[in-house]
């Protein structure tokens, strides 16, 4: 069975030595966030994690979702721990204190966030729906409706929904047939089908709030005639106590490849009675809303699930013996060495945890542009971290959770046939792992908004927020010896990055085909180039502290970033150059090809 | 009532703790810390009391160096009201007969009707503390807890013993020590994390209770336990049998 231990040495190394969390208690609304807060918070949520959430994912795996007379039953304990997340006040950190919350600044959210998909990746989807829903209703909504729905969506009484997709139409949205009908008395009636609805039937909360998009009568067609309605499940008295139940229910329940214990589920609206959330043929920019957080949420799932599988597989290799070191036996007292011995699985191991670590670096540095942008008192600053953050949300999305796919499937491979077998878990991680590079916009989807939106927006005035640090970074160290050997490679990949966004801007505009066939591979040399960035930083974090003696280092723990760095820089970082090979081949003849001969 | 619950800041029982190289010590650089276990216990009984309504106060108190207050501020995320840190040096080493000296000195100002405390900190397991308190307030112990309960001015406590169960009678004021199995420590709110935060917290020094900290033991050598060498399969039971007589020598 795995076992996960939060990474809270290397959080703290990520939030207090490489970013400036030490600061966050300067920006108005965080003021209380010393680090003797934080600290304590992230032990007591690693508690949470590791002792309440993490022994119910195997199980929750097996036994999966039921639904029986349209009532879905989570797998057993969820209730329970549930019940316990609400009580400890863990579905709020992220609302806002005025509702209830915990207003817990977005990168200390977003360790917290990783450790629960470490720990249990379907149980997070249910508190995680409610707080997307919490964020389009609490920026759209009326005051009534705020006031009648949050404060029970904070506590975690009553979860939320987003209902977007139908059957056919999931990246598409313009496509979608969900009526609603005026009364007349100010309420709709909602009728359609949703399907693929996370969280939307389940026995957790007495009440499910489900935002959901469906077209007024005479609504223009495509997305600019799609409008945010909230349709609950109980309908809700004046009083607050709950009434008649609304015309929605679930059909049935997705059987799939893995977040079993995540109801994914078909509702259908029935005339349901439902209130317009913002203004008619708007609900896609409130949708965006929500959709941008919860693009970086996805993020850690990836990361998340990275972690865990880079815990169990480097145990697993510490205790498994096969064969002998190349280098001559290590063990001798055992018939033959822990596998950790082979150059190999090193280097199997290595690569998990430089993405791992590289990707942990790249979602706290969205975390803290995200507390910039949402609290600093300088507009001019909010706009730069607001232009930081959108360019980065596709790269965070997208490349994480392909990372930490990548890493999840070589946690099989470091178990070798013990991997492909159920009861150890490595299965479960890839299996759960891989819908976050399918949801809330696939990555094909996230690498054409990278191009073909956050490229070009503001005439590329989201790009300098990524490129000017960098070039600045670059520049600043290149006469820094110790720093040599990432500042090189650093300016190399840089270089491949700026040249291919510059071939795809000029070819992108004549044909645009030719910027949808780089996209993937643009995103992810995009990503790469990111991570190197934050590698370097980490790495000379890492140098200073070793270089300050003392037993700053007595547990190794820069030694080995610094290695880390390296091992990311000599075996990963390359890729960038391939990359740039095919992003320059272009598209042509990917497009010539003609449809009947696929 | 009053309760005093001490607490101490030591090395978290999942860290594998080494020996220093040259044998003076743990190594303690970069090491996780938390609140002694049994001391988590003793802070979340007194809690319960609190909320039971049997207690009016509980006050929380730690000696050791200024990182303590971590512990004590976990203690007030459990429930604790106030906390009193009697800061010592970094280096200093402190033996429980300086801490019990000192929480005298405190139980002389605050005058709890109960101190609960853990029977034993997970570092040195000197199991000491307590009873020296007892000796030097002249008050009744009950040590090892695994139940309290209530009644008037009147303790009963039951302790876990060699062979089974023994249930004492204390008449307040009272030293009781903690044993596992007396509860289960809740997890802190993060709402009680953020209020503990604000939570009153003086800071002390040994001099001012009149506490000299100076140590009375010597340590000569710390050392990690031997490592188990690997099994050997025998045989048969006769080569069973003579192995234990001339290789282990044990029969
Ligand atoms: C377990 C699970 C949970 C889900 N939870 C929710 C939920 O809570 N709420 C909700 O509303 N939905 C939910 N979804 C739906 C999910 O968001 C969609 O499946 C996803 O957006 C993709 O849509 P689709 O399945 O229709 O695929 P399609 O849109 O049909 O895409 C198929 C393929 O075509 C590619 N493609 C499509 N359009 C383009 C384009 N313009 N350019 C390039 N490539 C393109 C895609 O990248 C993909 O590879 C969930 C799905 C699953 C499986």
């Amino acid at each position: 069975m795995p076992t996960y231990k939060a990474p809270l040495r290397d959080m703290r190394f990520v939030l207090y030595e490489l970013m400036n969390s030490e600061k966050l208690p300067e920006l108005p609304g965080y003021e209380e966030f010393t680090r003797d807060l934080v600290d304590p918070i992230l032990e007591e949520a690693a508690k949470m994690c590791e002792e309440v959430l993490q022994p119910l994912n195997r199980s929750g795996d097996e036994e999966g979702c039921r639904l029986e007379n349209g009532v879905v039953y989570t797998p057993k304990g969820f209730k329970e721990a549930y019940k316990q997340y609400c009580d400890g006040g863990w579905n709020s950190i992220a609302c806002d204190p005025e509702l209830g919350g915990q207003g817990m600044p977005k990168i200390v959210c977003t360790v917290i966030e990783e450790m629960m998909c470490s720990a249990n990746l379907s149980f997070g989807l249910y508190p995680g729906l409610t707080y997307g829903a919490y964020v389009a209703l609490k920026g759209f909504g009326t005051d009534h409706q705020k006031a009648t729905y949050l404060p029970n969506m904070v506590t975690g009484k009553w979860s939320g929904t987003m209902c977007l997709t139908e059957p056919h139409c999931g990246t598409d949205l313009g496509m979608l047939r969900t009526s609603a009908k005026p009364q007349g008395d100010g309420s709709y009636q909602i009728t359609g089908t949703k399907i693929f609805i996370s969280a939307g039937e389940h026995d957790l909360t007495e009440n499910i709030i489900h935002l959901v998009l469906a077209r007024l009568p005479g609504a223009p067609s495509g997305t600019k005639g799609i409008s945010l309605f909230l349709v609950p499940k109980f309908l809700v008295k004046d009083d607050g106590s709950l009434g008649a139940r609304n015309g929605v229910s679930c059909g049935s329940i997705e059987h799939k490849m893995g977040i079993k214990a995540s109801a994914t589920c078909v509702m259908n609206f029935d005339n349901a009675t439902g209130w317009l959330v913002g203004s008619a043929n708007k609900g896609m920019q409130a949708m965006f809303t929500m959709m941008n957080a919860e693009r970086i949420s996805v993020g850690m799932q990836g990361l998340g699930i990275g972690e865990v599988a880079y815990q169990n597989a480097t145990a697993y290799a510490k205790d498994r013996i096969q064969g002998r070191s190349l280098s001559g036996v290590k063990d001798p007292a055992k018939p033959a060495d822990p596998i950790i011995v082979h150059p190999d699985v090193r280097r199997m191991l290595l690569t998990q945890r430089a993405y791992v670590e590289g990707c942990r670096a790249l979602a706290a540095w969205a975390g803290e542009m995200l507390d910039i942008s949402g609290h600093h008192p300088d507009p001019k600053t909010r706009q730069e971290a607001d232009d930081f953050v959108a360019l980065v949300t596709p790269i965070v999305k997208a490349l994480i959770t392909d990372l930490g796919y990548e890493a999840a499937n070589i946690g099989i491979q470091v178990y070798g046939g013990h991997g492909y077998i159920r009861e150890w878990g490595m299965e479960q991680f890839v299996r759960d792992c891989r819908i976050a590079q399918i949801y809330e916009g696939t990555n094909g989807v996230q690498a054409l908004d990278l191009v073909g939106r956050k490229m070009p927006a503001n005439f590329g005035r989201n790009l300098r927020q990524f490129f000017h640090p960098v070039a600045d970074y670059i520049e600043g160290h290149q006469h820094n010896e110790q720093m040599v050997e990432f500042i090189g490679p650093l300016a190399k990949s840089f270089g491949r990055l700026q040249q291919a966004t510059g071939a795809i801007a000029q070819r992108g505009m004549a044909r645009p085909d030719e910027a949808g066939a780089a996209a993937t591979e643009y995103l992810r040399l995009f990503g790469l180039t990111a991570l190197a960035y934050l590698w370097a930083r980490m790495a000379e974090v890492a140098l200073a502290k070793i270089a300050a003696g003392g037993d700053a280092d007595s547990d190794g723990f820069y030694k080995h970033k610094v290695l880390t760095a390296r091992f990311y820089y000599e075996r990963i970082l390359p890729e960038t150059s391939s990359l740039l090979s095919k992003i320059m081949a272009g598209g042509k003849t990917m497009m010539a090809f003609e449809e009947a001969a696929f | 009532m009053k309760i005093l619950v001490p607490v101490k800041r030591v090395v978290d029982a999942y860290v594998k703790i080494r020996v220093k190289p040259d044998g003076s010590g743990l190594e303690l650089a970069n090491v996780k810390m938390s609140i002694n276990p049994f001391d988590e216990i003793a802070i979340e009984e007194a809690v319960r009391l609190k909320e039971k309504g049997l207690a009016t106060e509980v006050v929380v108190v730690s000696v050791g160096p200024a990182k303590s207050q971590e512990a004590l501020r976990s203690a007030m995320a459990i429930g604790g009201d106030r906390g009193i840190l009697v800061e010592t040096a970094e280096t200093d080493v402190i033996e429980p007969l300086a801490v019990a000296k000192i929480l005298k000195a405190i139980a002389d100002i605050e005058k709890p009707a109960l101190v609960l405390m853990g029977k034993q900190a997970i570092d040195d397991d000197c199991n000491q503390t307590g009873q020296m308190l007892a000796a030097l307030l002249g008050w009744p112990q009950g040590t090892f807890a695994s139940k309290i309960a209530i009644d008037g001015g009147v303790i009963h406590v039951t302790r876990e013993v060699d062979g089974g169960l023994e249930t004492v009678k204390l008449k307040t004021p009272a030293i009781v020590t903690t044993d596992l199995r007396l509860n289960e420590p809740r997890y802190p709110t993060l709402p009680n994390i953020m209020k503990a935060k604000k939570k009153p917290l003086e800071i002390k020094t040994a001099a001012d209770y009149g506490v000299n900290l100076a140590p009375r033991l010597k340590v000569l050598k710390t050392t990690e336990p031997p490592v188990r060498k690997a099994g050997i399969k025998v045989g048969s039971v006769a080569e069973l049998v003579a192995k234990l007589k001339t290789d282990a020598g044990v029969l």
